[in-house]
């Protein structure tokens, strides 16, 4: 009879990490729903640029000597009116947003608006002061809410539908019993290694080609500047998503390793779920508020989305992400280390919900 | 040789193996029968690997076993299971390539072993569109993929048809026949009477009986004859030395104390009318099983 040597611990975590991947890459609803996220995020980037480049120069018509005074501003697409009821007239049928006509006063015009005051073509015929800001690194409240909502909503997805693969995967082999024949050909560690292997590397993915996505757009539409702005952190993200998801992982795989049955995952993963949705919940309502943004970058479980925003609102020192990514890491085999006893120790407890204290004594 | 040298496990307070010791020899098939909860399961993670012994050692050739070892064993858990959504073909692969086999060995068995069990024609299809009996010849295959040099099985028979049963059957004795070591449980003491050589008995956690399947039967057997006459046989009850268990007519149901004694009965009954029938009674596994439990 034919001898075969045990692969090595690295060849069968990757063999039982590739499985997890093709039969996950073969799930219609994984790509479908994949696909759906990278419209979005796409859409997201370009869609407001695009709609924005479509409301061209502000529209006026403009009468007499009004003329050339406001062709020369350039900030606007002037129509050439004969009198002021005709340029009335193209007010009223909407061909354009205003009217300027000669007028008393002391700039010499009037403005026609049809129902309110439009302020955008005052703006362009008003001279403005100089203005100093302060505060020179203050970000538009806008854009940090969007930046916000980006790592937010890209850690919250990708770690729930990952996480939740890598419970589904343990209570699937539990529940059809196919994981005593695992434990019999490789050691328990190699099976949560490569499953964690696997789902990381496919979250790593996407968060991948999420993030290219995303730069691509930015710059196929000119947004080269905001590029540079969001760029640094979008890479610190990356690095802490990296190692917040296998400490994630390492949970869901320990708390799915306590029940043996589908209907029973949501009550046990749900303690996992709440860590992922808080830190999402934090950066949504706190990130103007400095205190709540420096704990969360440094709690393990936030750090992936707190410290980022952090770097992108330039109040990090530049040791800072190193630290926290320090504690990170540490948190994390530790965890690894606890999740690997619970899971060995849940795999073959079938039937009822296995108590966590009965999964760690032996 | 495939020994348990001692064997100890403990689920919290409760034990569930004491002191197990037993031999599986090469080239025999070796029954392994126990009541519900008697520690058949354990005993066999034990051997796997998949539960580890509180104390005592298993060897193999004299040798304990490592995981590298283990790899060469295969195994068919009493819970079965394979992943429902993947194809047959691809998941025997799988499991041949954890045992070590490359890729292409992996699956000229897989394709080899799947053929022979019947399901040559069903490689591409899911495992959860196959018929149950169907499910249980790709978990035979599971078990073989990677040609173990030795099968433990917990109940490999449970829940196959009638033709399945020869089929697994046949592939067990081809093992056992090529030297390999072949320890299987079974509930269905029949089964176990025609197939094992040897047998080993456990209840409440400790092997009660362990040996050759003669063997045990003549440990356990008094000497007990049966007679069938044309006559009345009542002259039996006061017969010296002879303990009468059942009587019907013609028919009786006796032990005696030595072997002169049982030839003392049949001269008599020679003489006292036509003997139809005469002969020792060997106890049926099932009444050894039930009086070695107790």
């Amino acid at each position: 009879m034919t001898r075969y040597q045990s692969p090595s611990p690295l060849t069968a975590t990757w063999l039982v990490a590739e499985r997890e991947i093709r039969m996950r890459l073969r799930s219609k609803a994984f790509l479908i729903s994949t696909g759906i996220l990278m419209l979005v995020v796409l859409a997201g980037v370009v869609l407001p640029s695009v709609l924005g480049g479509n409301s061209s120069l502000p529209k006026v018509a403009a009468v007499g000597e009004a003329v050339s005074s406001v062709e020369q501003l350039g900030t606007l697409d002037v129509t050439e009116a004969a009198s002021v009821d005709e340029a009335e007239n193209l007010v009223r049928s909407e061909d354009v947003d205003a009217a300027i006509v000669p007028g008393d006063g002391p700039t010499g015009y009037t403005v026609i608006g049809l129902d309110e005051a439009p302020s955008d073509i005052i703006a362009a015929l008003s001279v403005s002061p100089p203005v100093q800001l302060l505060d020179e690194n203050g970000m538009n409240p806008g854009l940090v809410y969007i930046v916000a909502l980006g790592f937010g909503l890209v850690f919250f997805m990708s770690a729930i539908t990952f996480g939740s693969t890598i419970a589904q995967s343990v209570v699937e082999e539990k529940q059809t019993r196919i994981v005593e024949i695992l434990m019999s050909t490789v050691p328990v560690r190699v099976l949560l290694a490569g499953k964690i292997l696997g789902n990381s590397l496919l979250a790593f993915g996407q968060i991948i080609i999420i993030a290219l996505l995303a730069g691509i757009g930015l710059l196929a539409t000119g947004q080269d500047i905001l590029l540079a702005d969001v760029g640094p952190s979008i890479v610190w993200f990356a690095v802490f998503f990296a190692a917040g998801f296998v400490l994630l992982a390492a949970l869901f795989a320990a708390a799915a390793a306590l029940v043996s049955r589908q209907e029973d995952l949501g009550s046990v993963t749900s303690p996992v779920t709440m860590l992922i949705m808080i830190p999402y919940f934090l950066v949504i309502f706190f990130n103007d508020n400095p205190l709540v943004l420096s704990i969360m970058s440094y709690v393990p479980f936030s750090a992936p989305v707190g410290m980022p925003m952090r770097v992108f609102l330039g109040s990090a020192e530049w040791w800072e992400p190193l630290l926290s990514l320090a504690i990170l890491l540490t948190s994390t085999v530790a965890v690894v280390a606890f999740g690997s006893r619970v899971y060995a120790n849940g795999l073959l407890r079938t039937g009822a919900r296995v108590k966590l204290s009965d999964a760690l004594a032996k | 040789m495939l020994e348990l040298h001692s064997i100890n496990r403990s689920f919290g307070e409760r034990q569930v193996l004491h002191d197990v010791s037993f031999t599986v020899e090469r080239g025999r098939m070796t029954g392994f029968v126990g009541g519900n909860g008697a520690g058949k399961t354990t005993t066999m993670r034990v051997i796997l690997g998949v539960l580890s012994a509180d104390s005592g050692t298993v060897t193999l050739d004299g040798t304990p076993l490592t995981a590298d070892l283990r790899t060469d064993f295969g195994y068919m858990p009493e819970e079965r299971g394979l992943y429902p959504k993947m194809p047959v073909l691809e998941q025997i692969i799988y499991l041949g390539r954890l045992h070590g086999m490359t890729a292409a060995e992996a699956k000229e068995s897989a394709e080899t072993l799947l053929t022979k069990l019947g399901l040559g024609e069903r490689l591409t299809d899911t495992v959860e569109s196959l018929s149950l009996g169907n499910q249980q010849r790709a978990q035979i295959a599971a078990a073989l993929v990677h040609n173990p040099e030795v099968l433990v099985l917990d109940e490999p028979f449970s829940g196959l048809d009638p033709i399945a049963v020869e089929v697994v059957l046949n592939v067990l004795k081809d093992y056992a026949s090529g030297g390999a070591p072949v320890l299987f449980s079974s509930h269905q003491l029949d089964i176990v009477e025609r197939l094992c050589d040897d047998l080993v008995v456990i209840a409440d956690g400790q092997i009660r009986a362990s040996g050759s399947r003669e063997g045990i039967r003549e440990a356990h057997s008094s000497p007990r004859f049966e007679l069938q006459l044309d006559g009345d046989a009542g002259w039996l009850r006061s017969e010296p030395g002879v303990e009468v268990i059942d009587f019907a007519g013609g028919y009786a149901l006796f032990d005696v104390d030595d072997l002169a004694t049982s030839q003392r009965v049949l001269q008599r009954a020679i003489a006292t009318a036509p003997v139809q029938r005469f002969g020792p009674k060997y106890p049926t596994l099932a009444q050894i099983f039930t009086e070695v439990i107790q």
